[in-house]
């Protein structure tokens, strides 16, 4: 459903990768991985359509990604979109509104990751990895969206919180799901069809 | 429409929790226009005459404090990167900001306004006149000010190259309104220039958030 041919990223005319040629078919999970700086994240945001390829085209169900394809897709990338003000049970509301999500169990989400008794507290408050599970409740509402692109889900969760993560991930997958995600962690997901690319 | 509705409740339930962002413009914009008769003296007639300008550059400099934060703090924390990626139309989510920051900026200044009145002894007759140039004056402000704002994101020094791109633009905007409330005090008739005002609106709400949306695009490229 998910497919590049021949697609190539530059970034402050440097290139980054070229050539890229992949299809992710439901229940299909794709690793991304290469060093810092091999463009991981810039793959994962052309994916998502916030960055134009300098070559090459990224398809979804055969056509060129367009407005309705965003409708499908759930990109979570470094930055948790969490406001310091506003309560992690309100950011978290927020979020699913902004992704058009009906009526989303929020507190559930929350449970969880985890981090129900934090719901409302600001999140000024929250640490790094309390911060990055309250993000990730983002995945726990959203199993209905068909396609997850993940950057470095994994990042400053501690064990706990990568089992939470990946069981939502295994969950997806098993329901018909596709993921792609960049990771330095080799966290098992169990899927039908595993691929793996390597960015140098 | 839900979720422009979101963003509007969204960004008005955070200001409600930082109150400090919305009274330092207010404040600022009194305490510019408290200055100038410590600057020109205290001549009545020549205070009365200024009035109208006055509060108009008061007004451009308050707007200007506070737009370089209208998108700032949402891409700094990925807000802006998570509504690009939304199924919600980009336009709906710029329209949704500027109208926050018309109804949290803007308008407060409208209802500060007649202090300023007061202050440089404006006729009573020429109250309204101000108001109305203010109330259609204000949101271009917010419509040409948020782009400026999308297209100085993540600019260093964005701050003060916003000025040089917006206030060019917000020329007619002092010109006429300004001339609406010296009309009013010479006894002329306002309308022709609400009227103008009032076309600038019509013509920097069509092009504002298309120039805000295409800025925000390529920012986050």
């Amino acid at each position: 459903m998910l497919e590049t041919t021949a697609l190539a990223c530059e970034r402050g005319g440097l290139r980054l990768f070229s050539d890229l040629g992949f299809a992710v078919a439901p229940g299909g999970l794709l690793r991304v991985r290469g060093a810092n700086g091999s463009g991981k994240t810039t793959l994962l945001r052309t994916l998502a359509g916030l960055t134009r390829p300098s070559e090459g085209v990224v398809r979804w169900r055969g056509q060129p990604i367009a407005d309705d394809y965003r409708k499908e897709m759930l990109f979570l990338g470094h930055a948790p979109a969490m406001k310091d003000e506003l309560t992690v049970l309100e950011n978290l509301e927020f979020s699913a509104q902004l992704a058009g999500l009906e009526n989303p169990d929020c507190k559930n989400a929350l449970e969880r990751l985890g981090v129900a008794r934090l719901a409302d507290l600001p999140a000024r408050f929250l640490s790094q990895g309390q911060r990055r599970r309250a993000a990730l409740a983002r995945l726990a509402l959203s199993a209905g969206v068909l396609l997850w692109l993940l950057d470095e889900p994994f990042a400053a969760l501690d064990a706990e919180g990568i089992t939470q993560v990946s069981a939502l991930c295994t969950a997806h997958l098993a329901g018909g799901g596709m993921l792609v995600l960049t990771s330095h962690q080799d966290v098992a997901i169990a899927s039908a069809a595993p691929q793996e690319i390597e960015l140098r | 429409m839900t979720g422009f509705l979101s963003i509007l409740r969204r960004e008005l339930r955070i200001a409600l929790r930082r109150k400090g962002d919305v009274l330092n413009v207010l404040v600022f914009f009194v305490v510019i226009a408290s200055l100038f008769p410590l600057g020109v003296g205290p001549e009545p007639n020549q205070l009365r005459a200024m009035a109208a300008g006055v509060a108009w550059i008061a007004a451009l400099l308050a707007a200007l404090l506070s737009l370089p934060r209208l998108f700032a703090a949402d891409y700094a924390d990925g807000t802006l990167e998570q509504m690009l990626v939304s199924p919600q139309p980009l336009a709906a989510v710029v329209l949704a900001k500027i109208l926050a920051h018309w109804l949290l900026t803007g308008l407060p200044l409208v209802l500060v306004a007649p202090l300023i009145g007061l202050q440089y002894g404006m006729p009573a007759g020429a109250f309204g006149v101000l108001l109305a140039a203010l109330l259609v004056g204000t949101p271009v402000l917010s419509l040409i000010g948020a782009a400026g704002s999308a297209l100085t994101l993540g600019v260093r020094g964005g701050g003060a190259l916003l000025g040089l791109l917006v206030l060019p633009l917000l020329v007619p905007v002092l010109v006429f309104g300004a001339g609406a409330v010296s009309a009013a005090m010479s006894g002329l008739d306002p309308s022709a220039h609400i009227s103008l005002l009032g076309a600038f609106l019509a013509v920097s709400s069509l092009i504002g958030p298309w120039a805000a949306c295409a800025a925000l695009r390529v920012a986050l490229d």
